[in-house]
């Protein structure tokens, strides 16, 4: 006979409890950018620098103006999505690594909350923030080079970064499980992930100029679609493209689960070796 | 017939690493270690460093998959139904484990949204529990790593009964704290036993602590549990009057001896 824990596990405390936890990953990344504020700013001040460097090259190629606009838009959707990507492979890769610096891994993996509760809640809290971190780069290089969007659609442009975002919390969770097999080099795998796929999608090029077995490889990458439909819809005030949503769509429902499953590998290996701690 | 709240038989953990390209070293942090707790019961745990009391705490805390033997929590699996464990365990370790910048409350609150307390219950309890260890209230919203070891061993001792576990495991909860707060933290964990339907075992190397708090003391030597047994049959048993000579008596060794470069290897291992 067991311990009588029957009302913890009827269905319906089970789902109030994962989402009160899913919450709980939220809230306390709410809790951690406003105690790093400062830290964050700084961030945010490194990334419209690095975004300026970027959209600065199309003012040196020797262009007439409205296609100097064009080129300025295209790389600047590059530049702010290499950032959006940036943030949400950061926070769900470092789902362990920095609950590992701070020290609260243990008590964080043994608490009772799914684990693809526990990573659905970084991957919200990731897009969340993301979005709002996307928004002022974009904004501020915008207003600092004087780029003309009289046609943007910008609900569009969020809406296909969302339905991205499933995809890329996916690919983030695969790399989320890098620092839990190895504590010292996992995380900058993880960047080695991002880079990869920004490279293959064409971040500030089209795709078509890769050589061709790179070209398939976009095919299978969410940020080829999310980069195509958002410079349409920047430039051009395009809506959700279907040819845009359905591989995103596709992508995400199949990514999300290897991500889970990959995760799932990965912890079971970390507890068996006993690397599911501070100290790796 | 009532279930243990621990059941332990013939427990095992290996541990290995890498030695050049190709080779593996291995160390048995547990080695066929077997034991029950009975509910309500206070049971310590002496070891030295290295001696796989924190091995045993991770393993009965889901952290840890073991090579061998079973480990039950009120007849639950560990290992094959770690979740239904979760919600019954919690931990206190050496190392209070916080996110440094967050205050007291925001890292008890994070705690108990991952069993289930909603805001309005935190709120309401959050205060409540800090008040009970003692954590003076203008000092919730600091950032923990302002605080104190000793502070931020209460708070630890607040997060683990804030989820109202029915098994505590405190792995060297006064280890490295002044006696001051040493005292506080003892006062506090016989003050869990009075009321609290709590089982308890209690990891530590510090002997007087495990006298005067437990109902039984075990010594893990190198992973094997040489015994486990009320304070007074231990001391009949090897006919000395100090848990420091028992030591000495079940292993040949005094409990500062200098550890060979097995038990250094163990430690680093674990």
């Amino acid at each position: 006979m067991s311990v009588d824990v029957t009302q913890a596990f009827t269905r319906r405390r089970i789902v109030r409890d994962e989402l009160i936890g899913l919450f709980g990953v939220v809230e306390r990344n709410l809790y951690l950018t406003k105690r790093y504020l400062l830290w964050d700013l700084a961030f945010l001040l490194w990334t419209v620098a690095n975004t300026l460097t970027i959209v600065f090259i199309a003012r040196g190629v020797g262009i007439a103006p409205a296609a100097r606009n064009e080129l300025e838009t295209k790389l600047l959707v590059g530049g702010v999505i290499w950032a959006f990507l940036g943030i949400i492979f950061e926070i769900v890769t470092e789902t362990v690594a920095w609950e590992r610096w701070e020290g609260t891994i243990e008590y964080t993996f043994m608490a009772p909350v799914s684990r693809p509760v526990h990573l659905i809640g970084m991957g919200v809290y990731a897009v969340i923030y993301g979005l709002v971190r996307a928004a002022l780069v974009f904004f501020a290089v915008v207003v600092f080079i004087g780029i003309h969007l009289p046609h943007a659609n910008y609900g569009a442009a969020i809406a296909l970064l969302g339905i991205a975002s499933i995809s890329f919390i996916g690919v983030g969770m695969m790399t989320a499980v890098l620092p839990l097999i190895s504590p010292e080099k996992g995380t900058q795998l993880g960047f080695v992930a991002q880079g990869l796929m920004l490279v293959v999608s064409g971040v500030y090029y089209p795709v078509n100029v890769l050589p061709e077995w790179m070209q398939w490889v976009a095919k299978i990458s969410p940020a080829t679609y999310a980069l195509r439909g958002n410079r349409e819809q920047i430039l051009n005030g395009a809506g959700l493209a279907w040819a845009d949503v359905w591989p995103l769509l596709v992508i995400g429902a199949f990514s999300i689960p290897i991500g889970l499953s990959v995760f799932k590998v990965g912890e079971r290996y970390a507890k068996k070796r006993g690397k599911l701690k501070r100290s790796g | 017939m009532s279930v243990s709240a621990v059941e332990v038989r013939d427990l095992e953990k290996v541990f290995s690493r890498r030695k050049g390209l190709w080779h593996r070293r291995k160390r048995a942090a547990l080695n066929k270690v077997s034991f029950t707790i009975e509910r309500g019961e206070c049971v310590a745990i002496l070891g030295q460093n290295g001696s796989g009391k924190s091995t045993l705490v991770r393993l009965l805390s889901t952290l840890l998959l073991a090579d061998g033997g079973t480990a039950e929590v009120f007849g639950y699996d560990v290992f094959k139904e770690a979740r239904t464990v979760r919600r019954l365990v919690n931990r206190v370790s050496v190392e209070a484990s916080f996110f440094k910048r967050m205050s007291a409350a925001e890292n008890l609150s994070y705690a108990a949204r991952f069993y289930g307390m909603g805001p309005s219950e935190t709120r309401r309890e959050i205060p409540r529990i800090l008040q009970r260890v003692g954590f003076p209230p203008s000092r919730r919203g600091e950032a923990m790593e302002n605080l104190s070891r000793g502070m931020q061993q209460k708070v630890a001792l607040a997060r683990a009964l804030l989820t109202s576990p029915v098994l505590l495991l405190l792995d060297e909860p006064t280890t490295g704290l002044d006696p001051r707060s040493k005292q506080e933290v003892q006062t506090f964990i016989r003050e869990i036993r009075e009321r609290h339907d709590s089982t308890i075992l209690l990891c530590t190397h510090d002997m007087k602590e495990a006298e005067e708090l437990a109902d039984r003391v075990g010594l893990l030597d190198r992973g094997e549990l040489l015994f486990l047994e009320p304070v007074a049959a231990v001391l009949e048993r090897y006919e000395v009057e100090t848990l420091e000579e028992a030591f000495f008596a079940a292993t040949g060794r005094t409990f500062e001896d200098e550890k060979t470069e097995d038990d250094e290897e163990r430690e680093v291992f674990a």
